[in-house]
């Protein structure tokens, strides 16, 4: 074998070439993770399937009544939904009404303001506690504060407690994702404008919210999906698992009224025995699954959409 | 008059804006303030329902052989042993499959595969848990486990684990990926350098350099998978009592569903004073385990981000 001397004949040797075909633990290796890759994103096709399979006889011939109709005690086929998903959206409202103001502003304290402070680096820590804490948890804390300590504002078992309740579960959520927001904003951003002599308030509403209005909207949709999809903490704080008559209170009343919501009612459903009751809940799952992946995949799509390059 | 040089009195801005700049740095302030609210309620919370439990339980109470609330029999035991046995299915599931997935994304994956499956695994992680458990009773039960073991019960601890583990891979590939894409490139390149295949460069220079990361990622789905709740109580710990057994075939309540099976009575459970306190001790304990495991895997995950 002749000795390699010069870079040329390294690179065209064919003693240092590996044999073509002999790395099967490579590709061994490499088809395991495919596999595994496969499993972890492929069952969520499998579990869209079976659950339409499943709540075909509903999804098929009595959508529109299962959508528009509320519980029923009597049958599976004359329960409907329309209590849950109601009561799913006015306890997502809520949170919202809670979590968004307070989520964004405790962001802009640790971004803009906190210079490292004691009580910042609390808050931080405390932030990713937080959202360490199993949801169910969060409905004692319901239970205790919001449905009896300040029963006079919720009026005990209520939508408005029920929101509450997953407004605190969601807001480590939106500050995290606030936060990264608002350290995306480039600094120049905010020197041109103190530059021309802005104050700090200025600064912050006129220049960085602006500039971080899109992706922070992307984090609060996604955690009002996590809070649609949340069943838990609504048992613990009171959503009705079975019949539920609005009587004929207006909207607004049923705010202060007992109330259920989407993923309780599957809960219920599945726990009633018979197949027609499976059947329900099958049902029920797809509409819950079509509307959290709508809700989620919007939100990934407009953050794809106008994510910012600086 | 104009005077000829500037004070500082003049660069001044008018007090409106500099009270109203003040103001709402105080609003911000106290809406930090309020998340810590949040964590000080919770513990009181759980601290005062638990204590109440504990000075009024006798303690012969809580290792009696079986969980029935209502007749005044706490044994932690049984909830415990199947919290645990539950979690650790969820894991064997989770992790190989959490793993492999990270693996794939971060060292193989054509970087526009990877910009469909990131998405992908976030939108994974936003199933509800309630549909995970009707899925475990439609499905894995009936379809797959029935078909391997015969005497297995229709409600049991072996399905519940495997749907919790479903519902915990995309929070552990998502970790895992963060912790091998923060292995710099250079170890990669310098392996690649000395003739190493990529299955070589894989095992014996990211693993390596990953490794904390990738606990960190087992330990916070551990976390999650103790703390999962309807799969739990849909497909294995429907009613409010649990008799101790060991076989994963069988049905059995955990920590969180014992808590759901009280919740869902609470109106009832009022009365009996002890049942409707020890919803709150097991909050107590619930909430001690996954913030001990939390902030475990919180250390791990800054120390390498600091490492390179």
């Amino acid at each position: 074998m002749s000795v390699l001397t010069t870079p040329a004949d390294i690179a065209t040797s064919h003693a240092l070439r590996r044999r073509p075909g002999a790395d099967v633990a490579g590709a061994v290796f490499k088809w395991l993770l495919i596999g595994a890759t496969v499993f972890a994103t492929g069952f969520l096709a499998v579990l869209l399937a079976v659950m339409i399979v499943d709540g075909w006889d509903v999804l098929s011939g009595n959508l529109w009544h299962f959508l528009t109709h509320g519980f029923s005690q009597r049958s599976a086929a004359e329960a409907g939904v329309w209590q849950g998903i109601i009561g799913s959206l006015q306890v997502a409202l809520v949170t919202g009404v809670f979590a968004v103001p307070i989520g964004v502003a405790t962001a802009i304290y640790l971004v803009e303001y906190a210079q490292d402070s004691r009580f910042a680096r609390i808050v931080e820590l405390n932030i990713r506690n937080l959202a360490g804490v199993p949801s169910i948890v969060y409905g004692l804390l319901g239970l205790a504060v919001f449905v009896q300590t300040i029963h006079g504002f919720t009026q005990g078992k209520t939508v408005i407690a029920g929101g509450m309740t997953l407004a605190a579960m969601v807001l480590p959520i939106i500050v995290i994702t606030s936060v990264e927001a608002l350290k995306a904003v480039p600094s120049s951003l905010r020197e041109a404008a103190y530059g021309v002599g802005a104050t700090k308030w200025e600064v912050l509403s006129r220049q960085v919210l602006p500039a971080a209005l899109s992706t922070i909207l992307t984090g609060t949709v996604l955690a009002l999906a996590r809070a649609l999809g949340e069943a838990a903490p609504l048992i613990l704080v009171g959503a009705a698992t079975g019949f539920l008559s609005f009587g004929d209170a207006n909207m607004l009343e049923t705010f202060t009224g007992p109330y259920t919501a989407l993923p309780v009612q599957i809960f219920n459903f599945a726990r009633l025995p018979g197949a027609d009751w499976g059947v329900n809940a099958a049902a029920a799952s797809v509409v819950i699954l079509v509307l959290v992946l709508a809700v989620n995949g919007l939100a990934i799509y407009l953050r794809n959409r106008f994510e910012k390059q600086w | 008059m104009t005077p000829d040089h500037l004070t500082a009195a003049d660069l001044q801005t008018s007090l409106g804006r500099r009270i109203r700049s003040q103001t709402v740095r105080w609003l911000f302030m106290g809406a930090a303030a309020v998340t810590v609210l949040v964590s000080a309620l919770i513990i009181w919370t759980v601290a005062s329902g638990a204590w109440t439990f504990i000075s009024q339980v006798e303690f012969t109470r809580l290792t009696d052989i079986g969980w029935f609330p209502r007749r005044g029999l706490f044994d932690l035991t049984t909830l415990l042993v199947n919290s645990a046995q539950i979690s650790v299915i969820a894991m064997a599931v989770a992790v190989p499959s959490g793993f492999g997935a990270a693996f794939y994304l971060s060292e193989y994956a054509h970087p526009r595969v990877r910009r469909v499956m990131k998405p992908t695994l976030e939108l994974l992680a936003s199933v509800p848990s309630v549909v995970l458990g009707v899925f475990a009773i439609s499905f894995i039960t009936p379809s797959i486990l029935t078909n391997f073991f015969s005497e297995i019960n229709f409600f049991n601890k072996l399905a519940a684990g495997i749907a919790v583990g479903l519902l915990v891979i995309p929070l552990i590939a998502s970790i895992s990926e963060d912790a091998l894409r923060a292995v710099p490139q250079a170890l990669r390149e310098a392996s690649a350098g000395l003739g190493a295949r990529r299955v070589t460069t894989s095992i014996r220079v990211v693993l390596p350099a990953a490794m904390s990361g990738l606990m960190a990622a087992t330990i916070v789905g551990f976390s999650r998978a103790i703390g999962e709740t309807m799969v739990v109580t849909i497909a294995s710990g429907g009613g409010d009592t649990s008799l101790y057994n060991l076989s994963l075939f069988e049905s059995g309540g955990t920590l969180t569903s014992a808590m759901a099976a009280l919740g869902l009575g609470t109106d009832q459970v009022a009365g009996n004073n002890l049942a409707f306190q020890s919803l709150f001790f097991l909050g107590a304990l619930l909430f001690a385990m996954t913030l001990v495991l939390n902030m475990v895997g919180d250390v791990i995950v800054r120390r390498l981000q600091n490492r390179y």
